[in-house]
């Protein structure tokens, strides 16, 4: 699906290509293990394009000399001694999982028939 | 109206500083309370919708407590007092969703420390409260399981995303609740409630045991109906904890004696507060304008020294938080995998990849799914140093307005929000409107400084009450205390009595 030009054109003249498209949507969903529907694919497509539009403006301030902010409060030396500490027992740490055999998780095949 | 036998005080509207006191004289005990607390949950929930999980075990829990204090054990100050907990927090007795589909159910195998130093506390866990799924949102429309509803008019939203934290204390089913912040979600429902609610600084309270969002903005805190109520609460969860790696190693000092050192009646003489400019004007209704600006007044009368601040960047502030957030909760949801913990959809013939991608469609709402997409895009190849790096510059500059502003001022003031509670389905459909709900709020989290919101009045077009949020620099909550318990004192002396007098009576079932 392509855009249409009128919209291609206000984008641009607005200073920022998004590009969002139903298939960048589709990859970025594969990406983070979502199965969207086609519906929901074409619905994101139209908010994510007016959200970016919208953050985009973080580039008008966002120059050069600026350096990058991770974390509000940086703190140093976080690590502990390596010394053991209370753990989960195995039981509580299998105790919410949707499937298991005991000991480990059980899941579904790791690889499909083509892999 | 849910009075103890034989009392003539009404428990659940009674402060928790209050029903300490009559706790340790032994002038009612925590079975009474606890058992008010629950008939009030019984008689108004149905209609209000704050808690997702009632404690089954809260009057066992309050009768141990009577029967230690019975035995003469020396008990903390709050023990007996019962509490509201948000649904983000994990606890090891009840289920703890975070307001998803995905973690329907979950027990979690330990407690979030805020939660086990409650329990150390001997307060009594009355259940879980309601949220936007996964905290994402500004009206707990996004909880999987049903919106919660403003006690002051059910036909509008409780504020999100702990909405139902602060609809629990409006509509007297708690004295106290825990909630979590992020970009307002404490400091809003607060505002449209009529309640307090402060985001400590970050790394003052633990994350461990909170459900993610995103961790460079995420911090656990108190809401009540009073500053002290706030304060005492903030004591019992807040310091440092070596299960969470961005936790604040320092000594605090004693929230609640700030609280109380802010009712003397002579705290704001001296107090430089920044009238910060960009947090008022365009986009604010005019009733939260008239209402912050006799809050100014009355300020000022009472001594303290209002000077207009710039925050230049605060412009900015909802646009970098809208990549920097979905950036790390698309990091942080990525645990929920259908592997180790709640949902999992079945996929006849499929991998464990199929299994995760059906599982995922189906357990999280639109919000949720909108801002991964949005945060998986802000953090690919090719757009990354475009968003997410200019969104953390935006960061270092919002910082920098803040030590600017501190520099001409003890505390910050703006309304915690910019409108009044909307109506259910008003701003739904438009995520971009829902966001702007958070323009006073986020830069607070942007920059890690503590913020407080708490009630100022009722706005004179609809009746409903607007929230002064007071900002303080990091690791400076005590000042909020003080200045706050000192405004509310002086709101309090103008209405005749604390502003929740005022709501609505519900219908009791």
């Amino acid at each position: 699906m392509s855009e249409r030009p009128d919209v291609w054109a206000a984008r641009c003249l607005r200073g920022t290509m998004s590009e969002i498209t139903p298939e960048r949507v589709a990859h970025l969903a594969s990406l983070a293990r979502i199965a969207l529907t086609d519906a929901e694919i074409e619905q994101l497509t139209g908010e994510l394009g007016t959200i970016i539009d919208s953050v985009a403006k973080v580039q008008e301030v966002a120059t050069p000399d600026v350096p990058a902010t991770s974390h509000p409060i940086p703190l140093t030396g976080g690590l502990r001694a390596d010394e053991p500490g209370v753990t989960l027992t195995t039981e509580e740490a299998l105790a919410g999982a949707p499937d298991h055999d005991g000991s480990r998780f059980r899941v579904t095949a790791i690889l499909g028939e083509e892999q | 109206m849910s009075a103890a036998a034989g009392s003539s005080i009404d428990l659940t509207r009674t402060s928790a500083a209050d029903l300490a006191a009559h706790l340790a004289a032994g002038e009612v005990s925590s079975v009474e309370v606890t058992r008010a607390h629950l008939d009030r949950i019984a008689a108004v929930d149905g209609d209000v919708h704050a808690f997702l999980h009632i404690n089954a075990a809260a009057l066992e829990t309050a009768a141990q407590v009577d029967a230690d204090r019975a035995d003469g054990a020396t008990l903390p100050p709050l023990a007996g007092v019962p509490i509201a907990i948000k649904d983000v927090l994990c606890t090891l007795d009840m289920p703890s969703t975070s307001g998803s589909r995905i973690l329907e159910g979950w027990v979690p195998p330990y407690d979030a420390t805020v939660v086990a130093r409650l329990r150390a506390a001997r307060m009594i866990p009355l259940g879980k409260t309601n949220m936007d799924e996964f905290a994402m949102g500004s009206s707990t429309e996004h909880s999987a399981y049903g919106p919660t509803k403003n006690p002051w008019d059910l036909t509008r939203i409780p504020g999100g995303s702990g909405g139902g934290s602060a609809a629990a204390v409006a509509a007297f089913e708690a004295p106290v609740a825990l909630g979590s912040d992020t970009g307002g979600s404490i400091r809003q429902p607060a505002a449209v409630t009529g309640s307090v609610g402060v985001k400590p600084t970050y790394g003052g309270v633990s994350r461990y045991g909170a459900i993610a969002l995103a961790s460079s903005l995420d911090q656990v805190g108190p809401v009540s109906r009073s500053v002290l109520d706030a304060a005492l609460v903030h004591d019992v969860i807040g310091g440092h904890d070596p299960r969470d790696a961005t936790s604040i190693p320092d000594a605090w000092p004693s929230m609640a004696a700030a609280a109380r050192a802010g009712q003397t009646g002579d705290a704001l003489r001296g107090v430089r507060v920044g009238v910060v400019k960009q947090l008022e004007g365009e986009g604010f209704q005019a009733g939260v304008k008239s209402v912050y600006h006799e809050t100014l007044e009355l300020m000022a009368a009472a001594g303290a020294e209002i000077v207009e601040v710039s925050a230049p960047h605060f412009e900015y502030a909802v646009a970098a938080y809208y990549l920097i957030l979905p950036a790390e909760a698309s990091s942080n949801l990525a645990k929920f995998d259908s592997v180790r913990f709640g949902l999992r959809s079945e996929v006849p013939g499929g991998t464990v990849e199929d299994v995760m991608g059906a599982t995922r469609e189906a357990g999280f709402g639109p919000e949720v799914k909108r801002r991964i997409i949005l945060g998986t895009y802000a953090l690919s190849a090719g757009y990354y140093d475009a968003y997410y790096g200019s969104a953390q510059k935006v960061r270092t500059l919002i910082q920098r307005d803040f030590a600017a502003c501190f520099e001409q001022a003890d505390i910050l003031v703006s309304p915690s929000a910019p409108t009044t509670a909307f109506r259910f389905g008003e701003k739904l459909a438009d995520p971009l409107a829902m966001y702007l709900n958070d323009v006073t709020t986020i830069p607070a989290n942007l920059a890690g400084v503590p913020g407080m919101g708490l009630p100022m009045g009722l706005a004179p077009e609809d009746g409903l009450p607007v929230g002064l949020q007071i900002m303080a620099p990091a690791r400076q909550d005590a000042r909020l205390y003080t200045a706050g318990a000192a405004i509310e004192q002086l709101l309090e002396a103008q209405w005749g009595g604390p502003l929740w007098a005022q709501a609505p009576e519900l219908r009791t079932a």
